[in-house]
């Protein structure tokens, strides 16, 4: 394996980017030609040294969205060859190694393209939707304080687990971007899915559901026609069988919500 | 020159923070409303504190560099977060978790913080477990643990090796649900530039939007720091590559004092270095230490030789041999620095020989491989993912790098600094760890401040000011502060230089590295002293910052990182120089035991050394402030 590594041979790639002064300007693709790159490096360290020298010859840097480098903060997101993320499977866009290119390539960058989500500059878009979709219903209302004894809530192992592989979301945006009706419905589904599987998240699991899909559908995305490329782009590998279990709880929550008495004194709080 | 009084509560060790949460000061509830609070920094700590002061009824306004809370780097925490639960029935307890933690930070924190955080650790996990942190289970039901650098019982709670990463996910779903509500008015894309002090107090910030370039102006009751810490003034390290010291440092340079900025963590298990490309490190989680075994060829012909060819027999286990009690498991600078040790003798391995092994495969014999699989698996992709090796057939290659910064902004047991009104929280204050941090301490820390002690501190400083008595932010303190923040914009994008922001980072990166990084000496500082200040010159004279003022501008953002810490890069050395002795993660080559272990100076250096600036150009204020041992015996840190 070492004396594999030591054989490394550098190459030529041209980047084919998205240039977009601003939100309303109207863009274009540019072409940068990178020589001596390394297999090792990553894609963003590749934009990296392509930024410098365009600094260094007077022109200005390719925005791009990026900070932890490591897969795990949901910034990076480049729709790289025409898939979010680009040619690798299960990983961010920070995660992905020139060794992935060959020499010649030519690399089509672009942002992550969906309604809902809007260009600010370059490759860098605005995402904050998903931000309103959460405030609008992911979470667990307890307040700080109040809490029990962590092992007075038992959770079986199996919904934990199950509960913990659609919390592993990023939030990135990959699965909108995939998806040909810009649909956010495998993000929203991974967040009522983790807190619909935990016992501490029943009391709110109708009201939720409505109240995220609700914003979702305000927010711009569209429906989901099961195709699934949301999960095929996923970085964390998300399972569209998530998506099963929204739907579950959305209708489900439908049908409550028609039915369900409610208690004329509901909505005061302790006089 | 500063007042810098710790206001440690009288009274038994035990009793300090249950008595000084009786004592302190109240807000009536209908009061709370009236006060404005600023959070800056939406990590742990940062999103904790927000979503907490909101559910008491404060008014509080965060602000965020990112483009959503979700982003902050707290999020790629992996192993875990430490508390006193003792669900194992193993022996742990308050006390034990607290004299863990003083004795990992080599005595060089304050016994009545470290105490009251080891009390609140308990409430930690509560609160995360009530918010649906999927924490792992076992098959009962209840909660899983394991255990971690340099301890002896299992305490850490974790969620597969994402642990920061659904904590945070938790502080933001309270944070967002407090938007939500109305009681947090939420800023992203917004990096605040400046404090603004009126009448000595903190009443307000600067800040820039990331995306328009537009500058406002932000007053409030008290300004809240929880912005993280200055580990990317070595360019390299497992930090993101966004993180920065702009908050801290500008409020230093308003007279904040700033804490041990030498303390510095090194983690002994990261992905090593493969060219100068290279933008960041990669930690693999310390709870790989668990199960890997870390060793080196015996001997140095056989280090480039592939590991599978070198038999038992000429291996060495080193940190076995060496700590035999704690083996595999020593604290994170004794194995960061007997990692340097073996490459300094030149039994590393790798392409470059700054490389140790992490060998899994006893553990696969005895586990299996899918246990493995299942306990550190995304571990093991995300290794291949960078290296294209796969270590399940042959051992990892890891090394030590830039983690973690234990020093920080001053604070007294309120978490306020010097400056009154001012607080901050998490890694960007200097309180809890001492000289070293140990593994699963920083999530606890974090989710401590802003969960369980900035709640009840801040009230106290709030009930002595006036409510709706805030400065109006077209007070001139605020015009100066904003001209201030624009003049810096304006030189650097009249600059005529030459050479873009990554040329000096990377520079300042190298100098910080080889003076100022695992082991540190007299001439290595005094050369570093040297050069910084001469790269600091040549970057205002010589950088380029392309693009304006009026859009998102990432090299102007990056442009005024750096340049604060070229500053604090200087601050850092001259701390590390002025501490004779080593103590940590501060290792000084010149006091060390024949056996190459911290030689520490309790006469001399049993001291916060906090500095405090006087000026441009002028050699800033080292002030003290003694730690007094009153309940612990200030002992040699032993781990063998």
């Amino acid at each position: 394996m070492v004396a594999q590594k030591s054989a490394k041979q550098l190459f030529s790639v041209t980047l084919r980017v998205w240039r977009q002064a601003g939100p309303d300007a109207s863009g274009q693709f540019v072409d940068y030609p990178a020589t001596g790159v390394n297999p090792d490096m990553s894609f963003l360290e590749l934009l990296d040294v392509v930024n410098d020298g365009l600094t260094v010859q007077g022109g200005e840097p390719i925005a791009f969205a990026h900070d932890c480098r490591e897969g795990i903060c949901g910034t990076c997101s480049c729709t790289i060859n025409g898939k979010p993320h680009g040619p690798g499977h299960g990983i961010a866009t920070c995660q992905l190694y020139m060794r992935s290119f060959a020499d010649g390539d030519v690399i089509v960058v672009e942002p992550f393209r969906a309604r809902a989500f809007p260009i600010q500059k370059d490759l860098v878009t605005d995402r904050s939707a998903f931000d309103r979709i959460q405030q609008a219903g992911g979470f667990i209302s307890v307040r700080t304080g109040a809490a029990p004894d962590a092992n007075s809530i038992l959770v079986p192992k199996a919904d934990a687990d199950l509960a913990m592989d659609a919390a592993a979301c990023i939030g990135c945006g990959a699965c909108a971007a995939a998806c040909k009706n810009a649909s956010a419905m495998l993000f929203v589904a991974a967040k009522v899915s983790h807190l619909g599987l935990m016992p501490q998240g029943q009391p709110e699991r109708n009201q939720r559901v409505l109240a995220m899909v609700q914003t979702m559908d305000e927010a711009g995305f569209g429906n989901c026609t099961n195709q699934y490329e949301c999960s095929a782009v996923c970085p964390k590998n998300i399972s569209h069988d998530f998506i099963a279990r929204l739907n579950r709880d959305f209708f489900t929550a439908t049908l409550r919500s028609a039915f369900k008495p409610t208690s004329a004194a509901s909505g005061g709080g302790a006089g | 020159m500063a007042k810098l009084d710790p206001k440690i509560p009288a009274g038994p060790l035990a009793d300090k923070w249950r008595r000084h949460k009786t004592e302190i000061k109240l807000v009536n509830p209908a009061n709370k409303r009236k006060y404005e609070v600023i959070v800056v920094g939406a990590g742990l700590a940062g999103s904790s504190a927000a979503a907490t002061l909101a559910e008491l009824g404060y008014k509080v306004k965060s602000f965020v560099f990112h483009d959503s809370p979700r982003r902050a780097h707290s999020i790629a925490a992996q192993g875990g977060i430490n508390a006193a639960k003792n669900y194992q029935n193993d022996g742990d307890s308050v006390h034990r978790l607290f004299y863990d933690t003083l004795k990992g930070g080599d005595y060089r924190a304050r016994e009545a913080n470290v105490h009251r955080l080891a009390e609140v650790s308990v409430n930690i996990i509560d609160q995360c477990a009530a918010q649906g942190v999927p924490f792992a289970r076992e098959y009962g039901g209840l909660l899983a643990n394991r255990s971690f650098g340099g301890a002896q019982v299992s305490r850490t709670f974790y969620a597969r090796g994402q642990t920061g990463q659904q904590l945070l996910l938790g502080a933001y779903s309270a944070l967002s649900r407090m938007v939500g509500a109305g009681g947090v008015e939420l800023h992203t894309n917004s990096e605040m530039l400046d404090l603004v002090l009126v009448d000595g107090h903190a009443k307000g910030i600067i800040v820039r939007d990331l995306i328009t370039g537009t500058i406002t102006r932000h007053s409030a009751d008290a300004v809240i720091l929880a912005t993280g810490g200055y580990g990317n003034v070595f360019n390299l390290s497992t930090y993101a590559r966004q993180s920065n010291a702009t908050a801290i440092w500008r409020a230093y340079k308003r007279g904040a004092c700033l804490a041990n900025p030498c303390y510095t963590q090194i983690h002994p298990t990261c992905i090593p270095v493969s060219g100068d490309y290279q933008s960041k490190l990669t930690l693999m989680s310390e709870s790989l230490r668990n199960d890997g075994r870390i060793w080196v060829p015996k001997r140095k012909e056989d280090a480039k030789k592939d590991p599978a060819s070198i038999p038992e027999a000429d291996r060495d286990y080193y940190l076995e041999r060496i700590y035999p009690s704690f083996g595999n498991l020593a604290p994170r600078d004794v194995s960061s620095r007997a990692a340097m040790r073996m490459c300094d003798e030149g039994r590393g391995v790798g392409e470059t020989g700054l490389g140790v092994y992490l060998d899994f495969a006893n553990a696969i014999k005895r586990l299996g491989e899918p246990a493995v699989r299942e306990r550190y698996g995304n571990l093991f992709d995300i290794y291949h993912e960078i290296t294209a090796e796969n270590a399940y057939r042959s051992p990892m290659r890891i090394f030590p790098a830039v983690h973690y910064t234990m020093g920080g902004l001053w604070v007294d047991y309120n978490l306020m600094s010097n400056i009154p009104g001012l607080f901050v929280l998490g890694e960007a204050n200097f309180s809890d760890h001492g000289a070293n941090r140990l593994g699963a301490s920083a999530l606890m820390q974090g989710l401590a401040d802003g969960y369980f002690v900035i709640p009840y501190t801040l009230g106290d400083y709030l009930a002595g000011q006036k409510p709706g008595a805030r400065p109006k932010n077209d007070a001139a303190e605020f015009k100066q502060a904003e001209e201030n923040v624009s003049a810096m914009t304006r030189r650097f994008l009249s600059n005529k230089g030459k050479e873009p922001v990554s040329h000096f980072h990377k520079r300042l990166g190298k100098i910080m590295w080889e003076h100022c990084g695992m082991a540190r000496n007299r001439a290595g500082l005094e050369a570093a002293l040297q050069k910084i200040p001469a790269l600091r010159e040549e970057f205002w004279a010589n950088v380029r910052v392309p693009g304006s003022a009026d859009t998102l501008n990432q090299s102007l953002e990056q442009a005024g990182r750096i340049a604060d810490f070229l500053e604090l890069g200087e601050l850092l050395c001259r701390d590390a120089l002025t501490r004779e002795e080593s103590c940590g993660g501060h290792f000084r080559e010149e006091y060390q035991h024949p056996d190459g272990e911290c030689k520490r100076d309790d006469e001399k250096f049993a001291h916060v050394a906090a500095w405090e600036y006087q000026g441009e150009g002028k050699v800033p204020l080292r002030n003290t402030e003694p730690l007094n041992y009153e309940f612990t015996k200030m002992s040699v840190r032993s781990y063998k």
